[in-house]
C-alpha cells in the first residue's frame, strides 16, 4: 500500500475511505473534509475517528454532563477541576489528592483478564500524570446472575486480572462493590478509581507549551494490540452476529507499569517536565492532539521514530495503537538528557519522537513525508456534539406504580418469617462476604491501609507523622435508578458520602462513573439526563464538587440496556487517621443506636429481589440535608470519641447491618424493635439518611445532647451483647449460623 | 552507633518501603540498596522484600538472583551477615541456592491475602531470637506463588536440623509441603520467609504488631556479636 501523505490527499479528492469501518458517521466525515479543505489522509482520518468515538469525545453526554460545572458548589478545596486527567482536592497539610473512577466495561466481557487488568493500568497513569503518587485502587464491578454459566467464566478471570495487575503494582486494593444483576448478563461494569497523592506543587498538567520543548513518548514499544479500541468496541453496541472482538483489546504488563510509576515521579522530583500526558484509548492520536490543543497549538512529531514490537505497523496502526504502559511528556531542551537518564536507570525506554513548535497545526511525518496536518483542537476539543433526543419511557409509569405494598409482595409477620428473609438476605451474593473475591486483592501493600476489607469505606493514611488520611466510597444503585433515574443517581451520592462520613472522614468530592446503555435509545438517554441532572444538584447541595470521571455508554446486548448505573465515588478527608470508625460491634455492653427516620420505603430494596424477584415502586426518597446532619454527627462522634462503630443502612436495610457489624467484631447484639415500629419495616427497610453506631455507656449523654441539640433523631435500639443477633420478641439468631450463611456463598457458586 | 540495614530495592520490588519501615520502628537505620549497586553501603544486615521483581517473569527471583547486589549479598551470607528474604525475597533466596527448595503456584491457584497464623519452630535464627520456640503469631500472607516445595530427604534434613522457622497453622493457606512458611540456613543467619512481618509492625495497619519481633531480633543478634 503507498503510503497516504497530505498531497496524495490533496491530489486525489474523491479516493474513497473507510470512515463508516472506524466508527464515524457520514456527516462527521463530512466535517472533517470541511474542517481540513480536502479528504484527510489515512492517519488523520484515524485520529479523527478515534477521538471523535463516543468514549473519547463525549459527544453524547457532553450537553448533560456541563452541568457537573455550571452547578458546582462552591469548595475551596479544589486545585484542578473537570477536564484534566483527574481532579485534585486539597486536603490540607500542603497534600493534595486526586481520584478517579473509569470504566473498562467492553474489553472486560470481550477478554476478562486483560480487560480489567489494562482498566487498573489505564486508570493508575491519569493519577500518575497528575504528578500524584498513586497509592490505593478499588473496583466497583457488576456481574449478570450469580448462578449464570456465563458469570462462572467472566468473573474469576476479571478479578484475576484486577488482582494480577495491582498487586504486580503494589497498590492496596481498599474497596469496592460487586453486585449482580441478570441486567449486566451481557453487559459486566468493571468500574476501576486510583487515588494518588502528591504535594501543592508538584501538580503536572497535560499540556504542551514552549516552542523548541521536545516530545518524549516513554515506556513500552508501540504493537498492534488494541487498535480501535475506544471506537469500535466501546462506542457501540455488542452484537450477537458481528465479528469477534478481542484483537480490540489491549494486553497488560503491570511490571512495565510499575517501572513506569517508579521512574516517573523521579522524573518529576526533579522537575523535569513541563507537561504530560498518558497513553490510554486513543494511544498517541490523544495524547498529542491533546498535549498540543491545551497548549499553544504547534507540535511536529516523525511518528518514525515510535519504537514498535511489530515493524510492519502502518502510520495509522501507531496512531491508534492502544498498547498499555506509556506516557508521553513535554521537556526542555536542557532537561532532554537528565529525563533520558532517570528512564535509563529504570531500564524504561525513553525517545525523543518530536518537539513544540510555535505555529497552530499538529503536523506528523512518516520518513519525511507528511501524514497529518491538523488544527488539533478540532480532533481533540473541538469533536462533534449531539443533542441526543430523550423522553421518559412508556413503561417508566407502569414500573413505578407496582409498589412493594404489604398486599402486592407478602411480608414475613412471625418471628421465624423475619428470621428466614433475614438470612435469605443475608445469604444472597449481592450480600453475601465477598472474601473470595477480596482475597485475591492486596490490601496491605505500601503498609498505610487503616480500613479496607468490608468497612463502609476503605481509608489510608497519607502522613505518617501527622496521621492526615483520605478515604473513599463508591456506590451505585441501578435498581433504583431503574425506578428513578433522578432520585437513585442522588442515592448513589447520598450512600458513598454518608458511608465516607461513617468512617469517620470529611467529604470533599466526587467522581462518578456513568454507566448506562445507548445514546441512540431515547429511553437510555432521558435516564443519563435525569440522572445527570440529579447527580449535578445533589452534589450542589453537599458541597461536593465532580472533579471527573467517565461515561460509558452502549452497555447494552441487542435491545436490552443494563439499569442505568451511575457509580458514585466520594473522597473524604480525616485528620487524624487513629480515630476512624469501623464498622464492627467489638465491645460488649456498648448501646447501639439507630440514626435517622425508618419509613416503609422497599421499592428497589434488596428484600424484594431475593424474597420475591421484584422491581417496582419508587425508591427510598432522598433528604440531602439529613444526610448532611447525619454525616456531621457521624464525624463529630468518632473525632470526639462517642462512636466506637458505626455502619450506615442501604441494602437490606438495618437486618444487613447489624448482621455485618456483628459478624466484623465477633459479638451479638440484643436489639428491640421500638415502640410502634412494625418489625418487618425496622428490619428491612431501605430509607435512607441512616446509620447504627456503637456508644460507650460513659459517652450515651453526651451523644444524645448532640444528636437532640443538631435535632437528628436517635434512637436506643439495643446492646452489644453475647454471641447471638437477639431481635427480642422475635428470634434470635447466633453468629456461627450468621456466618454460615454470610460466607462461602461465591465460591460455591464459582466452584 | 545504629545499626544499618540495608533492604534491596529490584525492579518490581514492592514492599521495599514497609521493610524500611519496620527496620526502622525496631530501632535501626533502614538503607535503601539498589540492584545495580554491588556495593552493601556498610550495612550490618539486608531484607530482600517481597514484590514482582522483574514481573516474577521467567519464574519467581531467577533473574534478580543476578543483580549485581545479589554477588555481593550471595559472599556476605556466607561469611555470616544475617539476611531475612520475605516472599519474592525467599523466592530470590532460593533461586541463589541460599537456601534448598522452591516456591511454586499455590495449590488454589489464585492469589491469596489473609491474616495468616504461624508457628515460631526456631527462635534461635538471627531473625527470630526475639520471639520463643512454639510461640503463635498473626502476620498477613499474601502470594501466588508461595508452596514451599522441596524433596523428602531435604525436607527430613530441614526438620531434623532444626532448619523450620515457622509453619502455618490452623490453615495452610498454600498447599506448602509440611506447612512450612519460613526456612534457615545451616549457620541461622539467612531467613527465608514467605509471610509478611513487616505488614505487623502498627497497630493501625497491621492485623496485629506481632511481626515487629523479626526486626528487632536482627538488632540484639549485632548488638551482642
Amino acid at each position: 500500500m503507498t503510503l497516504d501523505t497530505v498531497k496524495n490527499a490533496e491530489q486525489t479528492p474523491d479516493a474513497a475511505q473507510p470512515w463508516a469501518e472506524l466508527g464515524l458517521k457520514e456527516d462527521e466525515y463530512s466535517r472533517i473534509r470541511e474542517i481540513l479543505g480536502r479528504r484527510p489522509t489515512g492517519a488523520e482520518l484515524a485520529m479523527y475517528s478515534v477521538m471523535w468515538s463516543e468514549h473519547c469525545s463525549y459527544k453524547s453526554s457532553k450537553v448533560h454532563l456541563k452541568q457537573f460545572g455550571e452547578k458546582a458548589p462552591e469548595n475551596d478545596a479544589m486545585l484542578v477541576g473537570i477536564g484534566e486527567n483527574a481532579g485534585v482536592v486539597d486536603v490540607g497539610q500542603g497534600y493534595a489528592v486526586t481520584f478517579k473512577v473509569e470504566s473498562h466495561n467492553h474489553p472486560s466481557y470481550i477478554e476478562p483478564y486483560q480487560g480489567a487488568a489494562t482498566g487498573i493500568g489505564g486508570i493508575v497513569r491519569d493519577i500518575l500524570a497528575m504528578g500524584a503518587r498513586p497509592v490505593a485502587v478499588m473496583d466497583p464491578l457488576r456481574f449478570g446472575a450469580a448462578d449464570h454459566p456465563d458469570t462462572r467464566r467472566v468473573l474469576p478471570g476479571i478479578v484475576a486480572g484486577i488482582g494480577g495487575y495491582g498487586n504486580c503494582l503494589g497498590l492496596p486494593n481498599i474497596g469496592g462493590e460487586v453486585v449482580f444483576d441478570s441486567c449486566y448478563q451481557g453487559n459486566p461494569l468493571v468500574n476501576a478509581l486510583c487515588v494518588g497523592v502528591m504535594k501543592h506543587e508538584d501538580i503536572h498538567l497535560a499540556k504542551a507549551s514552549g516552542p523548541g520543548n521536545k516530545v518524549i513518548l516513554y515506556g513500552a514499544r508501540t504493537g498492534g494490540d488494541g487498535i480501535g479500541g475506544v471506537s469500535v468496541l466501546a462506542s457501540e453496541t455488542f452484537d450477537a452476529t458481528g465479528p469477534a472482538k478481542r484483537p480490540a483489546v489491549q494486553v497488560g504488563d503491570p511490571f512495565q507499569e510499575k517501572l513506569l510509576i517508579e521512574c516517573t515521579l523521579e522524573i518529576f522530583k526533579e522537575d523535569l517536565v513541563a507537561g504530560i500526558q498518558d497513553l490510554g484509548g486513543a494511544g498517541l492520536s490523544c495524547a498529542t492532539s491533546e498535549l498540543a490543543s491545551a497548549g499553544t497549538g504547534g507540535m511536529r512529531i516523525e511518528l518514525d521514530t515510535v519504537p514498535l514490537r511489530d515493524n510492519t505497523l502502518s502510520p495509522e496502526e501507531i496512531l491508534m495503537s492502544e498498547s498499555q504502559e506509556r506516557m508521553c511528556a513535554i521537556v526542555e531542551p536542557g532537561k532532554v538528557d537528565r529525563f533520558l537518564e532517570i528512564c535509563e536507570k529504570w531500564d524504561v525506554i525513553a525517545t525523543v519522537i518530536g518537539e513544540v513548535t510555535d505555529g497552530e497545526r499538529l503536523e506528523i511525518f512518516w520518513h519525511g513525508e507528511q501524514v497529518v496536518d491538523v488544527p488539533p483542537r478540532t480532533v481533540a476539543h473541538e469533536g462533534p456534539t449531539y443533542q441526543r433526543p430523550f423522553a421518559r419511557p412508556s413503561w417508566q409509569d407502569a414500573l413505578q406504580a407496582d409498589a412493594p405494598t404489604a398486599e402486592r409482595l407478602v411480608r414475613p409477620t412471625t418471628g421465624e418469617g423475619l428470621k428466614a428473609d433475614l438470612l435469605k438476605v443475608a445469604s444472597h451474593p449481592n450480600q453475601a462476604s465477598k472474601s473470595w473475591i477480596t482475597d485475591q486483592y492486596d490490601r496491605y501493600v505500601l503498609g498505610n491501609t487503616v480500613l479496607s476489607v468490608g468497612e463502609d469505606s476503605g481509608m489510608i493514611r497519607i502522613d505518617e507523622e501527622t496521621n492526615l488520611g483520605v478515604s473513599v466510597a463508591t456506590d451505585g444503585n441501578g435498581r433504583y435508578t431503574k425506578l428513578d433515574p433522578y432520585t437513585g443517581a442522588q442515592l448513589a451520592l447520598a450512600e458513598a458520602y454518608r458511608n465516607v462520613a461513617a468512617g469517620g472522614a470529611k467529604p470533599l468530592a466526587v467522581s462518578d462513573c456513568l454507566n448506562f446503555g445507548s445514546p441512540e435509545d431515547p429511553d437510555v438517554m432521558w435516564q443519563f439526563a435525569e440522572a445527570t441532572r440529579g447527580l449535578a444538584d445533589a452534589c450542589q447541595v453537599l458541597g461536593t464538587p465532580v472533579t471527573g470521571g467517565n461515561v460509558s455508554l452502549y452497555n447494552q446486548t441487542g435491545e436490552v440496556a443494563i439499569h442505568p448505573t451511575p457509580v458514585v465515588a466520594v473522597l473524604g478527608v480525616i485528620d487524624d487517621v487513629t480515630r476512624r470508625t469501623p464498622i464492627g460491634f467489638a465491645e460488649e455492653g456498648q448501646l447501639l443506636y439507630l440514626l435517622g427516620d425508618t419509613a416503609d420505603e422497599l421499592g428497589g430494596s434488596a428484600w424484594s429481589q431475593v424474597v420475591h424477584q421484584h422491581l417496582g415502586g419508587l425508591p427510598p426518597k432522598v433528604d440531602l440535608e439529613r444526610e448532611r446532619l447525619l454525616g456531621e454527627i457521624l464525624i463529630a462522634g468518632s473525632r470526639d470519641g462517642m462512636i466506637d462503630a458505626a455502619h450506615d443502612l442501604s441494602d437490606g436495610g438495618l437486618g444487613q447491618a447489624l448482621v455485618e457489624s456483628c459478624l466484623k467484631g465477633g459479638k451479638g447484639a440484643r436489639v428491640v424493635v421500638p415502640e410502634g415500629q412494625d418489625p418487618f419495616v425496622f428490619l428491612f427497610s431501605e430509607s435512607a439518611g441512616r446509620a447504627v453506631v456503637s456508644v460507650p455507656r460513659s459517652e450515651e449523654l453526651r451523644f444524645n445532647d448532640m444528636c437532640g441539640a443538631r435535632g437528628l433523631p436517635a434512637t436506643r435500639i439495643g446492646v452489644v451483647d453475647g454471641d447471638v443477633l437477639d431481635v427480642q420478641g422475635q428470634f434470635g439468631v447466633s453468629l456461627a449460623e450468621l456466618k454460615d450463611a454470610h460466607t462461602g456463598v461465591i465460591e460455591a457458586l464459582l466452584a | 552507633m545504629t545499626t544499618r540495614v540495608g533492604v534491596v530495592t529490584f525492579p518490581g520490588s514492592l514492599d521495599d518501603r514497609d521493610a524500611q519501615r519496620a527496620v526502622r520502628l525496631a530501632g535501626a537505620e533502614p538503607v535503601a540498596l539498589w540492584h545495580r549497586d554491588k556495593d552493601l553501603h556498610q550495612v550490618d544486615a539486608v531484607v530482600l522484600p517481597g514484590g514482582f521483581s522483574y514481573g516474577d517473569y521467567l519464574r519467581c527471583g531467577a533473574i534478580s538472583r543476578f543483580s549485581p547486589v545479589m554477588e555481593t549479598i550471595i559472599e556476605q551470607a556466607k561469611l555470616g551477615m544475617p539476611v531475612l528474604g520475605i516472599c519474592n525475597g525467599f523466592q530470590v533466596l532460593c533461586e541463589s541456592h541460599l537456601l534448598p527448595g522452591a516456591l511454586t503456584r499455590n495449590d488454589s491457584l489464585h492469589f491469596i491475602c489473609r491474616d495468616q497464623k504461624l508457628r515460631i519452630e526456631n527462635a534461635g535464627t538471627a531473625w527470630t531470637r526475639d520471639y520463643s520456640a512454639g510461640q503463635e503469631i498473626v502476620v498477613p500472607l499474601k502470594n501466588g506463588e508461595g508452596r514451599f516445595v522441596a524433596d523428602e530427604h531435604v525436607l527430613d534434613a530441614l526438620e531434623a536440623e532444626g532448619r523450620v522457622v515457622a509453619r502455618y497453622v490452623d490453615v495452610n493457606p498454600n498447599g506448602s509441603y509440611r506447612d512450612i512458611a519460613g526456612i534457615t540456613n545451616a549457620a541461622g543467619n539467612v531467613v527465608g520467609l514467605m509471610p509478611h512481618p513487616e505488614h505487623a509492625v502498627e497497630p493501625l495497619t497491621g492485623p496485629t504488631t506481632e511481626g515487629l519481633g523479626f526486626f528487632t531480633s536482627v538488632l540484639k543478634q549485632l548488638v551482642n556479636a
